[in-house]
């Protein structure tokens, strides 16, 4: 992504050579790991290829950032119809007591995780983030009660470390990274029209609810869940049956592959966070506007509350109220403010207030959106501030999250 | 006369006036766009300075001046209606004209052959 570049346009058309990917599409992260010549595939890779997709570096694999009808076009497709993701990259990892019991890694990943997860329901599942010992996010995950142990899922640009860090701090759990596992994320309004091809009990599903259920014969864990701010599944699927699940589902002719481009902008618009965009180790959860997913069970006063790293610091900001918040910002004009875009109160350099994490044109809001932070009191929706483009200071609502109505199945 | 440059942009040269805009080639690679800036009429341009910026979902990217000259005209058609630079690249879809300062600089520019051949 153009985030090494300013908010003055990264590229250019001069990188727009057949050979490398061009620098518009490098990537949605900033990372260190897209080394050319080390990147790692992930079973839909053929499948990728035989569709057309534009390949591009993600997080150390190389990953579709879009197929030939392109990132405004899946983006709308997603919210109208179906769309299929390969977000295989991803981690998913195994968490088990020795002891067997599910109540002993719970109270074990509470020691990592300011979130209530002993008060997890069998099949549920529910947000959360590691936390460092200064009060900022190592990474944001999904957690399911699978019975007698958890899976997470976590991002792949941070899932060696998560694993390291569960590892060396969960006592009396073995920490697993499944390696012989593919995710696929199926999203939009008929997404689950789709899935009812191959199972029909999916509609009684509801959001957030994980069952094993088989494909095709093949154990697949769905869970009612996503990225898109839709409806939709993730399907965390055998590596080895992957494609040919994926195949069956795009037979459907509502469904068509997602490209990472458009993953993006579908979450934005959802108001969902990137980590290492919109959430890392400098922002504190509550800060992040996340404090909706620490349970009162958690926090100060509650039975289990503290207990994890960085817990004085984030219990100062729910009591006290953080210094500065993530927030929703609507551009008044057409053109899209990008991530690292100064954030000012005045038309003026002299008042600097925060910075944009994430920003886009929104195609389903049919304009530009944005996230980023700015001080407690500038915070409230309504408020103007003003962002740097290319030397000019364009005017900024803060809006209240998400940008688009989300049509989760609760 | 046509002319091109390896950003992918094309110029068409009538007398000392260059009409610019991006290559069909530019605007495939760049995917849909929904905002486009242009420079102001009277800017003085210099050859590889910013002159315009065209934005897709993903990212923005910078249209540089393929010569030195003065903005004379700006197409206000694409700023209103992005998407024509996808349709129409190489023909509505100009971005702006040139009033160069030296015409015999654009013969350092490529023809449409070499063009061809660099993004072949």
């Amino acid at each position: 992504m153009d985030r090494g570049g300013s908010n003055t346009g990264t590229l250019l058309c001069l990188n727009l050579s057949r050979r490398n990917p061009p620098n518009l599409e490098a990537s949605l992260l900033d990372d260190q790991t897209n080394d050319q010549s080390v990147l790692k595939q992930t079973p839909l890779h053929d499948l990728h290829l035989s569709l057309g997709a534009r390949m591009v570096p993600f997080a150390g694999y190389d990953m579709p950032v879009q197929y030939p009808a392109g990132v405004m076009k899946e983006h709308l497709h997603t919210r109208a119809a179906a769309g299929l993701f390969d977000v295989s990259h991803m981690g998913q990892v195994l968490v088990k007591a020795k002891s067997g019991s599910y109540a002993d890694a719970a109270l074990a990943l509470e020691k990592l995780v300011p979130v209530d997860i002993l008060g997890l329901k069998e099949g549920r599942q529910r947000y959360g983030f590691f936390t460092s010992d200064n009060g900022g996010i190592l990474d944001d995950l999904m957690i399911t009660n699978r019975g007698d142990h958890l899976l997470v899922v976590v991002n792949a640009s941070c899932k060696e470390a998560d694993v390291a860090h569960m590892t060396a701090n969960l006592a009396d759990c073995e920490v697993t990274l499944l390696e012989d596992r593919a995710l696929l994320a199926l999203q939009g309004p008929q997404a689950q029209a789709v899935l009812a091809e191959l199972w029909a009990g999916v509609s009684d599903m509801k959001f957030m609810e994980v069952r094993e259920v088989p494909l095709h014969d093949v154990p697949c864990i769905i869970s009612r869940s996503g990225y898109s701010g839709e409806d939709g599944f993730e399907i965390s699927v055998p590596a080895d049956k992957a494609e040919d699940l994926a195949k069956s589902l795009l037979e459907h002719p509502n469904c068509e592959a997602i490209g990472l481009g458009a993953r993006d902008s579908l979450r934005l618009e959802a108001g969902l966070c990137l980590y290492g965009n919109d959430i890392d180790t400098t922002t504190s959860p509550i800060e992040a506007a996340l404090e909706w997913a620490i349970q009162k069970v958690r926090r100060p006063g509650g039975d289990r509350a503290g207990g994890y790293p960085g817990a004085a610091r984030i219990e100062e900001d729910l009591t006290s109220g953080p210094v500065r918040r993530r927030v929703g910002l609507k551009p008044e004009g057409k053109a899209p403010v990008r991530a690292h875009a100064g954030i000012f109160a005045e038309e003026s350099p002299e008042s600097p207030v925060g910075e944009v994490t994430s920003g886009t044109f929104g195609p389903s809001t049919e304009g530009p959106v944005a996230m980023g932070y700015v001080p407690a009191s500038l915070a409230q929706p309504g408020t103007r501030v003003f962002a740097e483009v290319r030397g000019k200071y364009l005017p900024m609502t803060v809006t209240a999250l998400p940008f688009i109505t989300p049509t989760y199945k609760r | 006369m046509l002319k091109f440059t390896a950003e992918h942009e094309w110029l068409k040269l009538e007398g000392d006036v260059a009409t610019v805009g991006i290559t069909q080639h530019a605007a495939d690679q760049l995917g849909d766009l929904v905002f486009v800036e242009l420079p102001d009429v009277g800017a003085e341009l210099t050859k590889d300075g910013n002159a315009a910026t065209v934005e897709s979902v993903k990212a923005a990217s910078d249209v540089y001046s393929p010569l030195d000259g003065e903005v004379i005209e700006v197409n206000q058609a694409i700023v209103d209606d992005p998407s024509l630079v996808n349709s129409d690249p190489q023909g509505a879809a100009w971005f702006f004209k040139l009033k160069l300062k030296n015409i015999a600089d654009a013969d350092g520019l490529l023809d449409e052959a070499a063009y061809k051949e660099l993004i072949a």
